[in-house]
């Protein structure tokens, strides 16, 4: 514990990072070793993107104190749209495959998504209907709508360079790309930590001492080699890395080559939306409002913060981010299809919550959340890698939720 | 008294009613620089509702302000903010899960020119305002939530003076405090006073404002029964004033006095 202090890590981020080694400890010797496998993780990571972007709204809707119940049904809505936006509207403008359909189709869903979730915050913050029954509604309605869009008719294929959003060969940006990613990252951690020294430096507050920042630094750097080792270590199919090597004109060799997957463009996303997120919560005065709002209501509104703004805003921001998360599941599986995203609502709010993110609001982080987010996939996939039913799944995965929400509160309890 | 000088603050014939109740009604009331006004009544007497018109609060029904014989508009919080009036809650009115820099600085916060918070600039500033009010004061990185009544109480009191108050309104500001920290506040209070600063000390406590007022109104059912300098009524004439609303030889009447 002292020695967390002084390293100024928080004990619940210990305390989850503990809880997902345990996972994946345990289903990697429950399935003889499939799990902690290059293979399976960069697809567990590619498998966790959607509901991690979403998760990150969710964080604040529920900091402000509210939920939204329809994030699951707005992903399917937006999903159709975009779905025909690219695949019927954009071709007949300017034909298929042009470079410019993925980013406009990204640009639509993330205004579809922001629209649609500024109209559930005018509904919440100036008519004050109870952010339950909007989002409520909502569900039902959009689930409704993405019926409508086409009258149930799946929509397919999706746009070359759109599909690269949801990951698959296309979204695999390869080693040397990943390297160069890994490397801006470690720079930028580095970066951001002396600057923030210097600023207390300044002004003479008491610093962590240096080999404590150091070791994090250390710890940070490696956790990204790490990760960078691990998306590297898988390989492409042979049949495509053949294709790839005879389009270059050279010959294929006869053991093969290790082409690697590298990175993920979903997953690339995701730590984006999440850098992003965090930003937007810890410096910006946006979400220095979000928690103060959540904390008390009633002194955020006395401090002079148009409150109902923030709160619309807020929801504003969850429909954005359910637009782009629509964008990585639509890629992700080819097709636009009504159903897509069901049931995402809730493995969202699990993500939040299981995260460190209160009910009762005003406390939250998106670096939990996005934990929480890959700890719920984990669980999910492990099962699948074990071959238990569906049904069976739903049934743990249930138990673990509530499960995790009482320790947490057990643990909230002794701290304070 | 101070008839000559232009008051600081001048509240003419405020009403306000809440579904058809009238929770203030033709209230005037008056504050100079550098006087303690004690605002005193009952509970529901109205004066935390006329209060918390002057704080921007609540918007009145009719009747004006005047902030330096100007007309002034009131709107919200904001607009009484940048007329220099501060308020302190009853309620302490803090966010309980952030801590003391981002309450003090809470709606005015300052910022890098990169248009980011300045965590460590706001700090600073807070551990200047936090010295003064409670010196022994050191959990600057905690939540609101975790510090003692006396604690959240001088946070509060920081939010409202360190932005150059010329105003300063008190909700019983003394209501959850031990008798060292209730002295702490006293003292606080001559020492604003000193500075040039207007107060409004909304209190139960007929010791308290005795001790710091110069003036007293009292309010019962919405109306002003009557005002007086501290001298010239007893605190049995005040307690008239306050439970039958009959107005003493030594104050002047108000709308509210009994005949």
């Amino acid at each position: 514990m002292e020695l967390l202090r002084k390293l100024e890590i928080d004990a619940r981020l210990i305390g989850m990072l503990s809880a997902l080694a345990v996972i994946w400890l345990g289903f990697h010797i429950l399935s003889q070793g499939a799990f902690l496998t290059p293979r399976n993780l960069w697809n567990l990571s590619v498998q966790t993107s959607a509901i991690a972007v979403m998760a990150c709204g969710m964080v604040l809707v529920i900091v402000t104190r509210n939920i939204d119940l329809s994030v699951g049904s707005v992903l399917g809505f937006v999903g159709m749209a975009i779905g025909v936006f690219q695949a019927r509207w954009l071709p007949e403008l300017w034909g298929l495959e042009n470079p410019l359909t993925a980013p406009t189709t990204l640009v639509f869903a993330m205004l579809c998504g922001g629209i649609i979730g500024l109209f559930h915050g005018v509904l919440i913050a100036y008519l004050a209907i109870p952010s339950f029954i909007v989002t409520l509604g909502g569900l039902l309605v959009w689930r409704g709508a993405a019926w409508w869009v086409t009258t149930g008719q799946t929509v397919a294929p999706m746009d070359g360079r759109f599909r690269a959003i949801g990951g698959g060969i296309e979204g695999a940006i390869g080693s040397t790309a990943s390297w160069v990613i890994a490397a801006s990252a470690i720079l930028a951690i580095v970066m951001s930590m002396l600057a923030r020294r210097r600023r207390r430096a300044e002004f003479g507050f008491s610093l962590r001492p240096a080999w404590a920042e150091a070791l994090v630094i250390i710890l940070a750097a490696a956790s990204v080699v790490a990760v960078t080792l691990v998306v590297n270590a898988y390989p492409l199919p042979p049949g495509i890395a053949r294709r790839l090597i005879e389009a270059q004109g050279l010959a294929w060799p006869q053991g093969g080559v290790h082409i690697a997957h590298g990175f993920a463009v979903p997953v690339l996303i995701a730590v984006l939306v999440g850098v992003v997120m965090t930003f937007v919560t810890k410096r910006l005065r946006f979400g220095r409002y979000v928690f103060s709002i959540g904390g008390n209501p009633d002194a955020a509104s006395l401090s002079g913060i148009k409150t109902r703004a923030v709160t619309m805003q807020v929801f504003g921001l969850m429909g954005m981010l359910t637009g782009l998360a629509a964008c990585i599941t639509t890629a992700r599986l080819n097709a636009a299809t009504n159903s897509a995203g069901t049931l995402d609502e809730l493995y969202v709010i699990a993500a939040a919550v299981i995260g460190g993110t209160s009910l009762a609001g005003g406390v939250g982080t998106i670096v939990g959340a996005m934990l929480g987010a890959l700890i719920m996939q984990s669980l999910q996939s492990g099962m699948v890698l074990l071959g238990l039913d569906t049904p069976l799944q739903n049934i743990v995965v249930g138990i673990v939720l509530v499960a995790a929400i009482w320790l947490d509160g057990l643990y909230r309890r002794r701290i304070r | 008294m101070a008839e000559t000088r232009t008051p600081l603050v001048e509240m003419r014939s405020i009403s306000i009613a809440f579904g058809g109740i009238k929770a203030v009604e033709e209230a005037s009331v008056d504050l100079y620089p550098g006087e303690v006004v004690g605002l005193l009544g009952h509970n529901g007497a109205g004066k935390s509702t006329l209060i918390k018109i002057l704080s921007g609060a609540y918007r009145a029904d009719s009747g004006e302000i005047h902030v330096d014989g100007q007309k002034a508009e009131i709107n919200s919080p904001r607009d009484a903010k940048a007329l220099g009036i501060e308020t302190i809650y009853q309620t302490l009115a803090l966010a309980d899960n952030v801590d003391a820099a981002a309450n003090i600085f809470l709606g005015r916060e300052k910022l890098t020119r990169w248009g980011t918070l300045d965590d460590a600039a706001m700090e600073s500033e807070t551990r200047k305002v936090m010295a003064r009010l409670n010196p022994h004061f050191r959990r600057f990185n905690e939540p609101v939530s975790a510090l003692s009544g006396g604690q959240r109480q001088s946070v509060a009191i920081g939010r409202a003076i360190h932005f150059n108050a010329r105003v300063l309104i008190m909700d019983e500001p003394t209501a959850a405090l031990g008798p060292a920290e209730t002295a702490q506040v006293g003292e606080l209070t001559k020492q604003l006073k000193a500075e040039g600063i207007g107060i409004f000390l909304i209190s139960h406590d007929l010791h308290d404002v005795f001790d710091l007022a110069d003036r007293i109104a009292v309010m019962k059912n919405g109306k002003v029964v009557g005002t007086a300098p501290i001298g010239a009524v007893t605190r049995d004439e005040v307690l008239g004033m306050i439970i039958g609303g009959k107005c003493p030889p030594g104050a002047i009447p108000g709308p509210g006095a009994s005949l």
